[in-house]
């Protein structure tokens, strides 16, 4: 009992502390605008935002731009998950596949996914699937070798205790490889979802017709600067959002992680 | 009342085993032999790298030997020409530890009965339930390994051995690095576990008080290469609780062991053995 009053007013307590730090910023923000600080002074203040918000939330093509960001990302972002997990699994369990496609993917992956823009435009018929290549190859690699380490990490005993309790082959798959696997795919899942979020805002910038990224770009181009924060604070919050879903289902998914 | 073991015979054939890391030829375990009657309980102590481990993992079929013969039962289960394969009539119950993290201590110890088939998931579940209860650990069936204290871990892994009835039990140091009293209290729930089920053990250990303790029979290994050096029968009846702990006959035995251990320790220190897995 007393530890779940603890945890509830240890909850409160950091909503309460993060409502004060944001509004603090803000707070600092306006008073920044009205007494001239340099940089500051150039950038629209929160109440000029919020004046421009209604006209904007009232728009339904807003809130198209949040929904193709949005069916962009989780595109690219289930792609890369439903590619990447079984790579980097088999790439753990066989050692023939670890060393062929470990070189190619360790030659592919520092090159930005904003690189492979020009050519995923060439390649792709239309400019939604060459965004979602790209955003999948903003996450893929992450996955991969996230999964990957995470599944060559499997302590040996395990593995050797679930032979002795006579485990088929199958059931050291399902029941203790891809189980000892799952924090290292939730990780995976994390870093991944930061990078597409970052990638969908820069492939739209260059080549959307619509999104989050396309909006905030559109409206420094039209001059309308409010909009451009209105832009900026949508990524912010969908980017927010979508992590604390992977943290949601990080919980769900290994439960025995619990803190103690 | 105490069941009397009918099977569960292991026979150790004069085995060698060489670790061929990178050409150098390290010769383990040197033509050993050792018989041990069924539901005996058989205690190796030994300097640490001389070979223990490695007739452990003979005998649980993790790796193959270069000669000699290991058989249960008659049946050969390790020698040269027969691969090795673990089974559930060996259980093991690893230096360390190796409950599985993400599952409860109910699904633990069902997992055997589980994966061979044996009973359906809910016939497992009510089955470890029971034998939980029986070795007084009932309660704690929804909770992870983690959140369980050593000496708990290590009692629940000997439930997770035991639910698949295995012929013999083979314990690599299990109470390794746990506090004094702690161990006492985990070394009290394994003999009362033994007197209850009866099986082979076979247990490797550093400590000598243990293998006293414990054991009907202890025996000393060489440094490397591993030999037996001496074996040493330990005469206290059964059940056993720890006043035997402070008496005459076990502080001879102790010195006994100890001699028999130290002459050992000392060579292995000079050779500056360094500790094998």
């Amino acid at each position: 009992m007393a530890t779940a009053a603890f945890a509830k007013s240890s909850t409160t307590l950091s909503l309460r502390r993060g409502l004060v730090s944001v509004l603090g910023l803000l707070v600092f923000w306006e008073i920044g605008r009205r007494l001239h600080f340099p940089f500051l002074s150039a950038v629209p203040a929160p109440t000029e935002v919020l004046a421009s918000l209604d006209k904007i939330v009232g728009n339904s093509k807003f809130w198209n731009d949040w929904i193709s960001s949005f069916s962009r990302v989780l595109s690219g972002f289930a792609l890369a998950q439903l590619i990447g997990i079984p790579v980097g699994l088999l790439m753990a369990m066989s050692r023939t596949l670890r060393y062929l496609w470990f070189p190619p993917l360790e030659i592919l992956r520092p090159i930005p996914p904003l690189a492979w823009v020009p050519t995923s435009i060439i390649f792709w018929p239309t400019t939604e699937l060459s965004i979602i290549f790209v955003i999948f190859l903003g996450a893929f690699f992450t996955v991969v070798l996230t999964v990957l380490g995470g599944a060559r990490a499997i302590d040996e005993r395990l593995i050797r205790a679930a032979r002795s309790f006579g485990s088929k082959p199958r059931d050291i798959f399902w029941r203790i490889v891809l189980p000892a696997t799952m924090p290292s795919i939730i990780t995976g899942m994390a870093v991944g979802m930061g990078v597409t979020w970052e990638v969908v805002v820069a492939a739209e910038m260059i080549a959307g017709k619509s999104g989050l990224g396309y909006f905030t770009w559109a409206s420094y181009v039209g001059g309308n600067y409010p909009q451009i924060i209105v832009g900026m604070a949508s990524i912010g919050i969908a980017g927010y959002l979508s992590s604390g879903a992977i943290r949601l289902l990080g919980k769900r998914a290994t439960p025995w992680q619990r803190r103690i | 009342m105490t069941p009397v073991a009918a099977t569960g015979a292991i026979n150790i054939r004069n085995v060698s085993k060489i670790y061929d890391p990178d050409g150098a030829n390290v010769l383990a375990v040197d033509n050993c032999s050792v018989d041990i009657a069924p539901g005996e309980f058989c205690v190796i102590v030994g300097p640490s790298g001389c070979g223990k481990t490695t007739l452990l993992n003979a005998i649980a079929g993790f790796h193959d030997i270069s000669s000699g013969e290991i058989s249960l039962d008659g049946k050969p289960i390790c020698t040269p020409g027969i691969s090795a394969e673990p089974g559930a009539d060996r259980m093991v119950v690893f230096q360390n530890g190796a409950l599985f993290p993400w599952s409860t201590v109910l699904n633990n110890v069902a997992y055997g009965p589980v994966v061979q088939g044996a009973a359906t998931s809910t016939d497992a579940k009510t089955k470890a339930q029971a034998l939980l209860a029986e070795l007084g650990l009932s309660g704690i069936g929804d909770r992870y390994p983690n959140e369980l204290s050593s000496g708990m871990r290590r009692r629940v892994e000997i439930a997770r051995a035991l639910i698949n009835d295995p012929k013999v039990l083979l314990l690599d140091e299990p109470f390794r690095a746990m506090d004094a009293l702690t161990k006492g209290v985990a070394q009290e729930f394994l003999l009362q576990a033994y007197d209850r089920v009866r099986k082979t053990v076979f247990f490797i250990t550093h400590d000598l008080e243990e293998a006293i303790f414990l054991g009907d029979r202890v025996l000393v290994m060489t440094t490397r290469p591993g030999r037996i050096k001496q074996t040493l029968h330990v005469d206290f009846g059964r059940p056993r609780n720890y006043k035997i702990r402070s008496s005459r006959q076990y502080l001879s035995l102790k010195s006994q062991i100890f001699e028999a251990v130290r002459e050992e320790a000392v060579r292995a220190f000079e050779a500056g053995e360094r500790e094998l897995a």
